[in-house]
């Protein structure tokens, strides 16, 4: 009797016990994440001048007009060759390779293994490969390319996962019915899938808009706006970094202020891409 | 007065069936005969589901599965020439789950007959309509053609299947336990189904269910561990099995 007593009392300390450390656990991610966001957010509004946003770039007033620009074409550029090469890729491996084939488990080996690579590795070799050796020098074009290749095995991955979570019944039911394998993964497969794959594609848009180390080697520092796909220029990032490097107080805010920018404009494409999965899901099933 | 014999539609020879060294099917013997219902009946892991993939050729998704002997389909060997599309479209299959794409009512049927290239909207809505009718259920769901079908219930949605099988125009039905997840009054219309669509198409089901297979079955094919122990006309099976096994497996004393 007694110790069923100690017992119950035992478990209950440890049941309090965890659950207060759980409480710990949210309360200490939210304070710090909502601290940071906060604190560069109060810095960039107490910087803020329209000038420094949309006005034309000089040292007297380092704005951040071209960067965003520069900024919006990374993303779309990089995406456009990184995601078409990862999604069928990624169909290679689950629905087309089969299951002890030698080849498909190096490029496994091999996309596990470069989503582990510091980024400026990537920069180095962009830089060497596509600048010097293709020729394409510091520029928006040798940038995406590097971005690209660093994005692929994160895109393979969840695109993979995407693919293999859609039930087998679904592909049951289209063979069934006599449609092609080509035909099942596209029209069945693949739509299935499709939150899950944009989830990874809004994931490797957030890696572009961070990226730095690796665009300092590849799409270099120039101030300015691109007028092509061989132009140097910044992103954002880049911006932020290179002004507080170089800009004394005066960069460290316009570097708050890119900051408290960076922050909007991934809170408005994590918004619109939302709204876009919700539609595309909804036209799935609708 | 005995009833001419109805021809032949799938004849099973000599067939075995092997995952990686496990055999599954052993030296399996079988006619199907047009308009009739032949039922696979026998405890779990039996091998009838492993036979009922084996006749639209849906075991050639799995890797390890290799067959020896002789499946023909009108006297056609469908392991030979025949094109595995073509098979699939004459005998169409409903699984045990219902699995309805995740698209309208009207995607669901109109997928295969798309599949097979029909694309004018006026031949689509006839065969949706259709086949919807001939599965009992276009009643209830013709003012939700565009409704995702993933939202109608679980009986409506293995009718849908059904539905959506029988808009290929196949001549065969395969079915893997079709009521099995489905609650009484969904599955009596499904065996009610099955018997007004008897006449039009051959079928071949299988169940765990004794009693559906008494019911709606011409013929009755018990397995175990991989053998066919006895087949013949279901009202001998159930009425005077003459192996030991099966009168125990249908007397409930095992299974």
């Amino acid at each position: 009797m007694i110790g069923q007593i100690k017992m119950f009392s035992m478990k209950n300390v440890a049941s309090v016990t965890l659950r207060s450390l759980v409480y710990v656990a949210m309360g200490l991610t939210a304070i710090s994440l909502l601290g940071i966001l906060s604190y560069i957010l109060f810095n960039g509004v107490k910087a803020f001048k329209w000038s420094l946003i949309f006005g034309k770039f000089s040292s007297a007033n380092p704005s951040m007009s071209f960067s965003i620009v520069t900024t919006c074409v990374m993303i779309l550029l990089t995406l456009l060759i990184a995601v078409p090469i990862s999604i069928f890729c990624a169909v290679y491996l689950t629905e087309y390779a089969k299951r002890k084939n030698i080849f498909v488990n190096w490029i496994r080996l091999a996309t596990e293994t470069l989503a582990g690579i510091p980024s400026i590795v990537f920069g180095l070799f962009g830089a060497i490969f596509f600048g010097t050796v293709m020729g394409f020098g510091y520029s928006i074009l040798t940038g995406c390319l590097t971005v690209a290749i660093m994005l692929l095995p994160v895109i393979i991955r969840q695109t993979e996962e995407a693919v293999k979570s859609v039930p087998d019944m679904y592909r049951e039911g289209s063979y069934g019915l006599g449609a092609s394998k080509l035909r099942t993964v596209f029209r069945i497969v693949l739509p299935s899938a499709m939150p899950g794959i944009l989830s990874a594609v809004i994931l490797s848009m957030g890696r572009i808009i961070g990226e730095t180390a690796a665009l300092i080697f590849t799409l270099g520092t120039v101030a300015q706006l691109p007028g092509g796909l061989l132009d140097s220029s910044r992103t954002l990032a880049v911006h932020m970094y290179i002004s507080t490097r170089d800009g004394g107080a005066a960069g460290r805010e316009v570097a708050f202020l890119t900051g408290a920018v960076l922050i909007v404009v991934i809170l408005c494409m994590n918004i619109g891409a939302s709204y876009i999965g919700g539609k595309v899901g909804k036209d799935f099933e609708n | 007065m005995l009833k001419a014999p109805k021809p032949l539609k799938i004849r099973v020879e000599d067939m075995n069936l092997y995952y990686d060294s496990f055999q599954a099917l052993i030296n399996v013997n079988l006619d199907v005969l047009t308009n009739e219902i032949t039922a696979f009946i026998g405890p779990s892991g039996c091998g009838k589901s492993t036979l009922l993939k084996s006749l639209n050729r849906m075991n050639d998704l799995i890797e390890s599965c290799r067959i020896t002997g002789k499946i023909t389909y009108d006297g056609e060997d469908i392991y030979g020439k025949m094109n595995v599309s073509e098979l699939r479209k004459r005998v169409g299959m409903v699984f045990q789950k219902p699995n309805p794409f995740p698209m309208s009512v009207y995607d669901n049927i109109a997928y295969g007959p798309r599949t097979h290239g029909i694309k004018k909207k006026k031949v689509l809505d006839q065969i949706v309509e259709e086949s919807l009718q001939n599965a009992a259920i276009w009643d209830e769901l013709k003012d939700r053609l565009k409704k995702s079908a993933l939202a109608i219930s679980g009986g409506q949605q293995q009718r849908l299947c059904i539905a959506r099988a029988l808009a290929i125009k196949p001549e065969v039905i395969l079915l893997d336990e079709p009521t099995s997840a489905l609650d009484p009054i969904s599955t009596t219309k499904i065996e009610d189904l099955l018997a007004e669509l008897k006449d039009r198409y051959t079928i071949v089901i299988v169940t765990h269910n004794m009693g559906q297979a008494a019911r709606i079955s011409d013929k009755t094919a018990f397995f175990l561990h991989g053998e066919i122990v006895e087949f013949g006309r279901t009202m001998e099976i159930f009425s005077k099995p003459k192996d030991k096994k099966t009168e125990d497996y249908i007397t409930g004393r095992f299974g």
